[in-house]
């Protein structure tokens, strides 16, 4: 960054050090994305999301990043929902409801193991 | 779409995606008069007249992974139904506001559903955006503004669940404040 003029620049200055920070934080972090896409949300992405939320609540998972999406672009399969694990592939579910979210963070986020039957081809 | 709250929720997505750092949130429950209105208003990067023109058309986005953009149609579609209309303005630059207005009575109108699930979806999903959220019953208004609730916070992120919880309970119990302060002077003014 060139010299520092102004208040803007200060900001801006704090704001790419914060950047830089939340990369290193995610690293070995497990993310979960949920499309909030006008289908996802038409098809229930928002309790899908909140189920989510409550469990890393409940179960104190504090290693778990949350993270909300435009349409991720499988039709026909809101609400979608991803889970990064670290250093593992992307694994896509499709037409996820509270319930199941409920049971991909148990089996999949908590345990390692992928819930195969709520999967999907991304 | 089930709830209004729902279509708020996808119609101030596409405020995130033009950009913008404040984003309104407003929803007006006017008996007297048997009308709802909802506006989101934002100060995003706007739209030419021509796009304006075009958005209502459920054949326009401006995603390019799909052709299709479904949201501001549906929201027309629902408050038409309801003996209502959808406007849209827009300033290049300046930002946009999206009004939607129905008979409240309509039997066919949605009910508002949980408008702090949408709130708190939307703070959690975009923390760096100014959001503000007004609803106003009869002559009683109510207003949230995240700004002080984020100053207040510092570095506590807002994911943490005692606030989500904090800032739920304070949509919730504004919301039934206001209700029930408007049913009141409502009840006093009747009865005179």
């Amino acid at each position: 960054m060139p010299t520092i003029k102004s208040i803007e620049d200060l900001k801006r200055l704090r704001e790419e050090a914060q950047k830089v920070k939340e990369l290193r934080d995610q690293t070995g972090k497990t993310q979960i994305v949920v499309g909030m896409g006008t289908v996802g949300i038409a098809a229930g992405a928002r309790d899908t999301l909140k189920a989510i939320l409550a469990y890393i609540e409940d179960k104190h998972l504090p290693d778990v990043i949350l993270r909300q999406t435009g349409n991720i672009g499988v039709g026909g399969q809101d609400p979608v929902v991803q889970v990064i694990l670290p250093g593992a592939e992307t694994v896509t579910y499709g037409k996820v409801t509270p319930a199941m979210a409920t049971q991909i963070m148990e089996e999949h986020v908590v345990k390692g193991n992928v819930v195969q039957d709520f999967r999907i081809e991304a | 779409m089930r709830e209004l709250s729902l279509h708020l929720l996808d119609i101030a997505e596409n405020s995130i995606s033009a950009g913008a750092s404040r984003i309104v949130i407003s929803v007006r429950e006017d008996l007297a008069a048997d009308e709802l209105w909802l506006e989101v208003t934002d100060n995003g990067k706007g739209m030419s007249e021509e796009m304006v023109a075009n958005v209502l058309d459920p054949f326009v986005t401006t995603r390019t992974t799909r052709k299709v953009g479904l949201g501001i149609p549906l929201l027309k579609q629902a408050a038409e139904a309801c003996g209502g209309f959808l406007k849209v303005e827009s300033e290049l630059g300046k930002g946009t506001k999206i009004t939607a207005k129905f008979q409240h009575s309509h039997i066919d109108r949605m009910p508002l559903g949980n408008l702090e699930d949408t709130m708190i979806t939307l703070l959690l999903g975009t923390p760096n955006v100014n959001w503000v959220f007004k609803y106003q019953y009869n002559d009683q208004i109510f207003e949230f503004d995240d700004a002080e609730f984020k100053e207040a916070l510092g570095d506590l992120p807002l994911s943490d669940f005692r606030v989500i919880e904090f800032l739920s309970n304070t949509i919730v119990d504004g919301i039934k404040n206001t209700k029930n302060i408007a049913t009141e002077k409502g009840a006093v003014y009747a009865n005179h």
